[in-house]
């Protein structure tokens, strides 16, 4: 019975994959009246094509790419898709392989699970059967939103940082260290924010993926009175950090010195650093998109400038030390957490950062069965990926609305990320919770 | 007093040995007897097709090299020495203009036209002799020292954002020139009257005279210009002090009443106008103090040749009469393609007195159609694209018929080449892309490589530095309309960044098309009596024929500008709420169990409760007595209260005792 089921579940899973697929291509080959890498929901000064064809312009002729504030991408990207004349193609193998890797790693976290209940003795209470192939629906998720598909088509290069983060994720999940750290460094070169994604890799390769608190397993063992080493989770363990430490570094001088060498005949690193890392953080680009900082810095007074400069990346540090706390047993969940915080608070958002996080929600379809608002959260996310183009057309093409129009669409869509967040945190910590009393032998309707 | 005596003697002291100092130079030239401050005032006059008159004014001083000289001069305006030896300038020119210049119709190839068009407001360039990491100070303060002697607001040039330096197109080509535009900035009589202070008349004799405000301003196009030279400080050792000119040109519509009482029937006649009718002032003979003081009336190559004047009749005119005689007249040298020739009568205002002024009438008698020689291609640009997002510039050259007349010259020789620079400035929140650069001839879409010969790029920063595009363009010269676009997104600013009339949009400094390969001169014979006309002179000097295009107005997307504390608000609130809400969930379940402890724990020994059941029970049952307890408590309060107030009233008046 379950191996049809899989078969059916993987065929159409193929299906679903080639369609997604051929519908890029044919929006692809159909751009005349979509002009889809012009909007800002898509093309960040960051990730936009034609800011990185002026940079490869400029390096052509002999100019730092960096001269004028144009480009703010890698070296790296301007050599290898620079001289590319089909860059959505690109685009679209990137999707691929980055939705190939969320499959893989997707199972990978429902073998563990499934693992971790049995350990638990859990199986007979929670219908394993019913269990969702998380891996597949994630990947379908993250291929077939159309959020992926307009960053895809759009000509972003959010799909390849995109699949950094993943490679980065599924490196560490399937335990190829090398993989993990090169994911992560090329991540964090080509957008800064996914350098908070060590924490949980750290995690990742010192505990394993995710699993159930490990108080838990202690009073399963306690219960029965048998300590059975072999069926507790490992401890965290050093040594894969430090080797993940030792590549990471090696990647990073590796990364760097290939941009030196590109770089070398104009400003150099410090020049590269000050118009990618320094153009994210001081938020000098105040032309609109889904975030909501371009508005808040267009408005604010110059003399606070600095302050909420700093107030506004704070806020991404800040949670970063109690989310550890409270989910270093399930550190892809926490990845999860902190992309989709980095994608709400970082200064030049993209829809394909919320594609990026919502196809990792995926990987937790089991987990987060209870959550709350789904449907509200779903109908939000329709509701403001349609109003909020009108209200762009309303203020900048027809000039009848005004800013506040785009402005208040920005700001729901950062109070439905907020929302999610927070009822995604609190489901999964729910989910843990239940688990104990299913261990403890307390009443279910514990309410939270 | 002592104190403050002795800056003064100081001063004294410094003071007498500067001008002692100065006093000993400037007695040491006058036994050398060198060169001279000279003075000198021209007006041109002259007729344009379109029924209009151009007036062009020439005012030119030249002091005496500084180091000969000291700090003293006759009739030099201090104020221009001093910036010059201050900022060690080369060569400046700073121009005030109203209105646009013509080209189609009022030419573009004369020497008058390709030096004295300029673009609407403000323009402003300087060569300094500086070393290169000194030049941007000295920009600095020059702008600010300019608009403090011209009442304007050249100041705001000195941000890095508002000026450029050109590479190579721009004619003084060197490293060190700065070059800035301020295209909105509107000019008036109170920048007229400072430059008029530069006179040593002002405006109260000879030429200068004339520039009645109310008649100037009404005009179609005013430019007034100041023009420095200076070899001042140079290396090469030769010294031949600061030339200083001043030029007014104007463009007006003479009164046509004159010619509505001559010629009624006629409607097509041009309007016979005369110096007093149009100003309406009389020249009551010359400034003193300037030598040569001469008035021209100038008729055009196509003027003449429209009347039929050559080079063997032009004593007799037929199609107009002059109301004074002239002193002289001068034939233009022949050149190679143009048969005709123009013409220029020369008045001398010296013969004149305030007993009998100077007028100069031109009475129209038969109607006369001609057109003036137009630059090789007509020059424009335009926007592209609508909305507030993103939009294109186009510049496109049109051929005139002077193209077509040089294209017939040279067709013999296959390969003929027709050479554009075209220089153009854009602010930063005009953010080109530079590799969206397409040209088209004939409509045609060519390649970049094959037209472009040459490209220098300078992308802008944003509020850094703007952006620079010279270009070279080798165009055919059969060819009929070129065009150059180049794509932009426009920038979103900061609220403070905004003018205070934010939806009039910003503008666009207008482009420089120069045409390197052609020279406008015109060399007048008779060239004894050239050496003394500066004006005359410098139309003998080859000018590089170039054309200003049309200022561009670009509409910004403006954000809200009443919401400031809206925004901060309402974000800030948002964030507060995602920063709380997560906290909140992270730290629940630890709260929970507490709760549940606390719960249990409460059951046997609620405190809390307890004491707040026993507070609503002593409420309702003894009202009176909360009622009553208070003003006890508040007067036991008050007598502590008042027992701390006099204590630090007595600190208060102790300290006061001991320290006075």
């Amino acid at each position: 019975m379950e191996k049809v089921k899989k078969k059916i579940g993987s065929f159409s899973f193929w299906n679903w994959v080639t369609a997604s697929i051929i519908f890029r291509l044919i929006l692809i080959y159909f751009p005349k009246n979509l002009n889809l890498s012009s909007r800002p929901e898509v093309s960040t000064p960051l990730t936009s094509f034609r800011r990185l064809a002026e940079g490869y312009w400029l390096k052509q002729s002999f100019m730092s790419p960096y001269a004028g504030s144009m480009y703010h991408g890698s070296p790296l990207l301007l050599s290898l898709l620079g001289p590319l004349t089909i860059n959505s193609l690109v685009s679209v193998i990137a999707d691929v392989v980055s939705a190939m890797l969320i499959r893989a790693t997707g199972q990978n976290l429902r073998l563990a699970y499934l693992r971790s209940l049995e350990s638990l003795d859990l199986v007979k209470q929670i219908e394993v059967s019913e269990f969702l192939f998380s891996g597949d629906i994630a990947a379908l998720i993250y291929l077939c939103n159309p959020f992926t598909i307009v960053a895809c088509v759009g000509l972003s290069t959010s799909p390849i940082e995109n699949m950094a983060v993943i490679l980065c994720l599924y490196g560490a999940c399937s335990r190829l260290i090398p993989l993990a750290a090169f994911g992560w460094v090329i991540a964090t070169h080509l957008s800064l924010y996914p350098a908070i994604l060590i924490i949980p890799v750290i995690f990742l390769l010192g505990c394993g993926p995710d699993s159930p608190p490990r108080k838990l397993f202690l009073q399963r063992h306690q219960q029965k009175e048998v300590l059975n080493q072999s069926k507790l989770p490992p401890r965290f363990s050093w040594g894969p950090v430090i080797h993940f430490a030792f590549w990471a570094f090696l990647w990073s001088v590796y990364v760097l010195v290939l941009c030196g060498i590109s770089l070398k005949q104009f400003g150099g690193l410090w020049e590269m650093f000050k118009s990618t890392y320094g153009f994210i953080l001081t938020v000098e680009d105040l032309s609109p998109n889904i975030g909501v900082l371009w508005y808040f810095f267009a408005e604010v007074f110059e003399f606070f400038r600095n302050f909420f400069l700093i107030v506004f990346h704070v806020n991404i540090l800040f949670m970063i030390l109690p989310l550890a706390i409270r989910l270093r047993h399930r550190p892809c969940y926490l990845a999860f957490v902190y992309v989709a915080i980095c994608s709400m608070l970082k200064s030049y958002p993209s829809v394909g950062d919320s594609a990026l996080y919502l196809g990792l929600l995926g990987w937790f379809v089991n987990e987060l069965a209870d959550m709350q608002f789904s449907l509200f959260l779903f109908c939000g996310y329709v509701g403001v990926s349609l109003l909020s183009p009108v209200m762009h057309n309303l203020w900048i093409w027809r000039g009848t609305g005004n800013a506040n129009f785009y402005f208040a669409t920005a700001m729901v869509y950062a109070c439905l990320q907020i929302v999610l967040v927070v009822e995604g945190v609190s489901a999964m910590l729910n989910h843990d919770r239940k688990l104990r009393n299913l261990i403890t032998g307390k009443p279910q309707d514990a309410k939270s | 007093m002592v104190l403050l005596q002795r800056p003064h003697i100081l001063l004294l002291l410094i003071g007498t040995h500067q001008f002692l100092q100065c006093w000993i130079a400037f007695g040491s030239v006058n036994e050398e007897g060198q060169k001279q401050a000279e003075f000198s005032e021209e007006l041109l006059l002259k007729p344009l097709p379109d029924h209009k008159l151009l007036a062009h004014f020439h005012f030119q001083s030249s002091g005496p090299p500084s180091t000969s000289n000291g700090c003293h001069h006759h009739l030099f305006p201090k104020a221009i020495s001093q910036l010059v030896q201050k900022f060690r300038i080369k060569e400046m020119e700073l121009s005030f203009t109203k209105g646009r210049w013509n080209y189609e119709s009022w030419g573009g190839f004369d020497p008058l036209s390709s030096s004295n068009a300029k673009p609407p407001g403000v323009e402003l360039w300087a060569v300094f002799d500086v070393p290169q990491h000194h030049i941007d100070a000295s920009w600095k303060n020059l702008t600010h020292t300019l608009s403090g002697l011209f009442c304007a607001s050249i100041n705001f040039l000195e941000s890095t954002a508002t000026y450029s330096t050109p590479e190579w197109s721009f004619p003084p080509a060197s490293g060190n020139v700065r070059y800035g535009t301020l295209p909105c900035e509107a000019v008036c009589t109170e920048n007229l009257t400072p430059w008029l202070k530069l006179l040593p008349c002002r405006d109260k004799a000879g030429i200068a005279l004339l520039l009645d405000r109310p008649s100037l301003y009404r005009g179609f196009y005013h430019s007034q210009q100041l023009h420095l030279t200076s070899t001042g400080s140079s290396s090469e050792g030769i010294d031949s002090g600061i030339i200083l000119e001043q030029t007014l040109t104007v463009v007006l519509q003479p009164n046509s009443e004159m010619a509505i009482e001559v010629h009624a029937s006629e409607k097509h006649i041009q309007p016979s106008w005369s110096l007093s009718s149009i100003f309406g002032k009389q020249v009551s003979g010359r400034c003193v103090l300037a030598k040569p003081s001469s008035v021209y009336l100038l008729l055009d190559r196509g003027l003449s040749a429209a009347n039929g004047l050559t080079s063997e009749n032009f004593w007799s005119n037929p199609s107009f009469e002059l109301s004074a005689n002239p002193d002289r007249i001068f034939l233009e040298e022949s050149s190679s393609h143009s048969k005709s020739l123009s013409i220029l009568y020369m008045f001398q205002v010296e013969k004149y007195c305030e007993s009998e002024p100077f007028d100069i009438g031109l009475m129209w008698k038969v109607p006369v159609a001609w057109l003036c020689q137009q630059t090789p291609l007509h020059a424009s640009r335009f926007l592209m694209g609508s909305g507030n997002e993103r939009a294109a510039i186009a510049i496109s050259l049109k051929s005139t018929q002077f193209t077509e007349g040089f294209m017939s010259a040279n067709s013999k020789d296959g390969s003929c080449e027709l050479r554009v620079d075209v220089f153009q400035v854009v602010p930063w929140y005009v953010k080109v892309y530079f590799h969206s650069l397409r040209v088209f001839v004939d409509q045609q879409p060519r390649a970049v490589s094959d037209i472009i010969e040459k490209i220098h790029v300078s992308p802008s920063k944003d509020k850094m530095s703007p952006g620079v595009m010279e270009v070279v363009l080798k165009l055919p010269c059969r060819v009929n309309t070129a065009a150059l676009t180049i794509e932009f997104d426009k920038g979103f600013l900061r609220i403070d960044e905004y003018l205070p009339d934010a939806n009039q949009g910003f503008d666009i400094p207008s482009a420089i098309i120069s045409f390197p390969n052609f020279h406008a001169s015109m060399v007048f014979l008779e060239d004894d009596s050239l050496n003394k006309s500066p004006l005359l002179s410098k139309f003998q000097e080859k000018c590089p024929v170039m054309s200003y295009t049309e200022v561009l107005l670009v509409p910004l997307t403006t954000p809200d500008f009443s919401m400031p504390y809206n925004v901060i608000t309402i974000t800030c609130t948002v964030f507060a709420l995602y920063f709380g809400s997560v906290l909140n969930v992270l730290q629940r379940s630890v709260a929970e169990e507490e709760r549940f402890l606390k719960a249990k724990a409460a059951k046997k020994t609620g405190r809390l409760p307890l004491l707040l059941s026993k507070l609503s029970a002593k409420l309702r049952g003894r009202r009176l007595e909360p009622l009553h307890s208070p003003p006890s408590s508040s007067s036991f309060i008050n007598s502590k209260l008042v027992l701390k107030v006099i204590l630090v009233a007595g600190l208060a008046v102790g300290w006061q005792y001991f320290f006075s």
